[in-house]
């Protein structure tokens, strides 16, 4: 039952993140490398505000405000100048500012880990279930449920506001989209913007887990890419779907002695596995290939 | 006449250049060790280049001319370093440390590597660009993650090698990047290269002519994977213990990094690369004192300005070729352009001239025709005869 609960968690950490990267891949058609440095940056918003001013609501407020204008920052500066170049130049690029956020962190904060652990002095909550006594952190379930209320509220943004309507537009066929009058520069900063904002509250959560340094961001942001591709990148409930499925796939190789120290390779074959049966993921859409 | 002419244009002096040059090397650093003029350092720095020259070699093939992105080419080197390392260090009490279990355990290091090759190279069939990158990532993670994990492979304090001679091992480190790149050219310039070309700019269309699409993309996986695997087992003899946290995702960006700055899809340009920035890394990680005295730097901010210097390079030279704002500069700054200025000639008739050697002048002509009052607008999306490669 922990474990579940936990796998959750992890669960829907790795679903917002995956919700960025696959946000952006679906729209601008794109892999945000930087993705999970945004993350980092967002931990380090946290950590300093809240061991400047000492309180947690002002240290989120910061970090989301922060995350977003980082990621809006990102695609006008690096991204939106190579719209019409290959995806591998754009690939290569999102590494290099990945590289460069990484760098950075690393001049200002040092290599050194630096924890942080609000969520975590919350406690945890004792009830009993069939018999047995089950404890379960706040920090999980704070988790689990601001990630459900994220995810619901962007499923609901993307299928009935004009935004959305626009975004899923865009996406669909860009060319057409601009010939209907959207402005699809714009469209796609919007999704940048969603995707640092869900960014923001991965870090809050991932906080709970691990200290925050440079590299804070790159391990979930790779695992959270993975699940993206799991669930079929461009799909959102794809990317939530594909989330929950490596946390819980990660907390259960954990948990058990004989194959936990084989984590990283089992998640990274599965990913490998489904992608040579299903090369567009879970929940991708197919697409027909023309010359 | 006509025959001596074919001979010139095949054997053009700039074709074997990257040859020459090497051979040079090769003969002014025997010179210069049997006279002892060269440090331990030097021999360990020349070996470093030489087996980073291997690897941007490598996985230029497979980024600049197959057209893939590979990031666990540091996965392969890993495979290649355990294996091969391992089997020299079985080796080592029948045939001895000498230069012929070197080229043993290189080419069994080189063989698994290919092999692992091979197996990342079956899905790598059925997926396409940015799938693919993420897969051969994960393949770098499982490669690491395993051999943390195996016991004789001595875990997370890695496996120990022990030092090869320092002279034999820089030697094969040079000759092994001759044959190696000797292979690669020569598989390029020759129809298997024009096939995988074909592969790259169009792969639908490089199928309907006829291309084998899946030996040739499992030709360049196998045959980069091989080249990684023997420029694994060097470093393992060079550094003297391999440590699975050296393999990781940075170290396959850092080759990437060689690759994109020498050119994508330039030889010549991957060697240069690959000695600058090996060279600029040792540098920077050993700093004469004098230097990190005068400008009171901690140990590791060098190597964070590293990182730093890395990130601007590559997000600069890909603006640079990429983006529409820089083609202006791009044009102006050209070196075509400038040579065209001092030959004397026209440079407006250079573009002109290459384009003679397909002779589908019709279809340019009708652009030209068809592009008078269409005149392409800043922001417009894509070039309508050039279709997205990432659109389906």
């Amino acid at each position: 039952m922990v474990t579940v609960i936990d796998g959750l968690s992890l669960g829907a950490i790795y679903a917002l993140i995956a919700l960025g990267y696959t946000m952006v891949y679906g729209i601008a058609k794109m892999l945000n490398f930087a993705h999970g440095d945004i993350i980092m940056v967002g931990a380090f918003a946290i950590f300093v505000t809240f061991s400047t001013l000492g309180h947690p609501l002002i240290a989120i407020l910061v970090a989301v405000v922060i995350c977003t204008v980082l990621g809006v920052t990102i695609e006008r500066l690096a991204y939106r100048p190579l719209r019409t170049a290959s995806p591998l130049a754009v690939l290569i690029t999102a590494i290099g500012v990945s590289y460069l956020l990484q760098g950075i962190a690393q001049l200002i904060f040092g290599a050194g880990n630096n924890p942080v652990n609000f969520l975590a002095s919350l406690g945890v909550v004792s009830f009993s279930l069939f018999g047995s006594q089950i404890n379960v952190s706040w920090s999980s379930i704070l988790t689990v449920g601001l990630g459900a209320i994220l995810m619901v509220g962007l499923t609901l943004f993307v299928k009935y506001t004009r935004t959305g309507r626009a975004m899923r537009a865009v996406s669909e066929d860009r060319g057409a989209a601009t010939l209907q009058g959207i402005d699809a520069n714009k469209i796609i900063m919007i999704t940048f913007a969603i995707g640092s904002f869900l960014a923001a509250f991965a870090s809050l959560f991932y906080l709970s887990k691990t200290p925050v340094n440079p590299t804070f961001g790159s391990m979930p942001g790779i695992k959270a890419f993975t699940a993206a591709v799991i669930g079929g990148i461009g799909s959102i409930p794809g990317a939530m779907l594909g989330g929950i499925l490596l946390g819980m796939i990660e907390t259960i190789c954990l948990s058990i002695p004989a194959i936990s120290s084989y984590t990283t390779a089992i998640e990274f074959s599965v990913l490998i596995i489904i992608l040579m049966i299903r090369p567009i993921g879970l929940l991708g859409k197919k697409r027909r290939v023309k010359v | 006449m006509k025959t001596l002419k074919y001979f010139k244009k095949q054997f053009a002096v700039k074709h074997f250049i990257s040859y020459f040059v090497l051979i040079g090397v090769i003969l002014v650093m025997a010179v210069l060790s049997a006279t002892g003029a060269l440090s331990r350092s030097a021999y360990s720095t020349l070996t470093k280049i030489g087996y980073s020259m291997i690897l941007a070699v490598s996985l230029n093939l497979v980024v600049g001319f197959l057209g893939e992105l590979s990031l666990g080419h540091a996965g392969f080197m890993c495979v290649g370093a355990y294996i091969g390392c391992f089997i020299f260090n079985l080796l080592e009490p029948v045939t001895g440390s000498g230069i012929l279990t070197l080229i043993i355990a290189m080419l069994s290091g080189g063989v698994s590597a290919a092999i692992f090759g091979f197996i990342i190279g079956v899905p790598a069939l059925r997926l396409r660009g940015d799938y693919l990158a993420i897969c051969t990532l994960a393949f770098g993670e499982i490669v690491r993650n395993v051999f943390k994990n195996l016991p004789f492979f001595g875990g997370a304090k890695g496996l120990n090698t022990g030092l090869f001679d320092r002279t034999t091992l820089l030697f094969v480190t040079l000759v092994t990047v001759l044959v190696v790149l000797a292979i690669v050219q020569n598989l390029i310039r020759s129809k298997h290269g024009r096939a995988i070309t074909a592969i790259r700019d169009n792969e639908i269309a490089a199928r309907a002519m006829g291309v084998n699409v899946t030996y040739y993309k499992l030709l360049v996986f196998v045959l980069s994977a091989f080249a990684a695997g023997l420029s694994g087992v060097l470093y393992g003899k060079a550094v003297g213990i391999i440590r699975q946290d050296n393999f990781s995702y940075n170290y396959s960006i850092e080759i990437l990094v060689m690759v994109v700055l020498g050119g994508i899809g330039s030889m010549n340009g991957s060697l240069i690369a690959a000695t600058i920035i090996t060279a600029v890394t040792v540098f920077l990680q050993n700093p004469p004192p004098a230097i990190r005295d005068a400008l009171n730097l901690g140990d590791d901010t060098l190597a964070i300005v590293k990182t730093i210097a890395y990130a601007v390079i590559l997000i600069l030279i890909i603006m640079y070729n990429n983006a529409p704002v820089f083609a202006g500069l791009r044009e102006k700054l050209s070196i075509k352009k400038l040579f065209a200025k001092f030959k004397k000639k026209d440079p407006g008739n250079i573009s002109a001239d290459e384009a003679k050697w397909d002779r589908i002048t019709t279809k340019i002509e009708m652009d030209e025709v068809l592009r008078v009052d269409v005149k392409k607008r800043e922001g417009e999306l894509t070039d309508p005869d050039k279709p997205e490669r990432g659109a389906k």
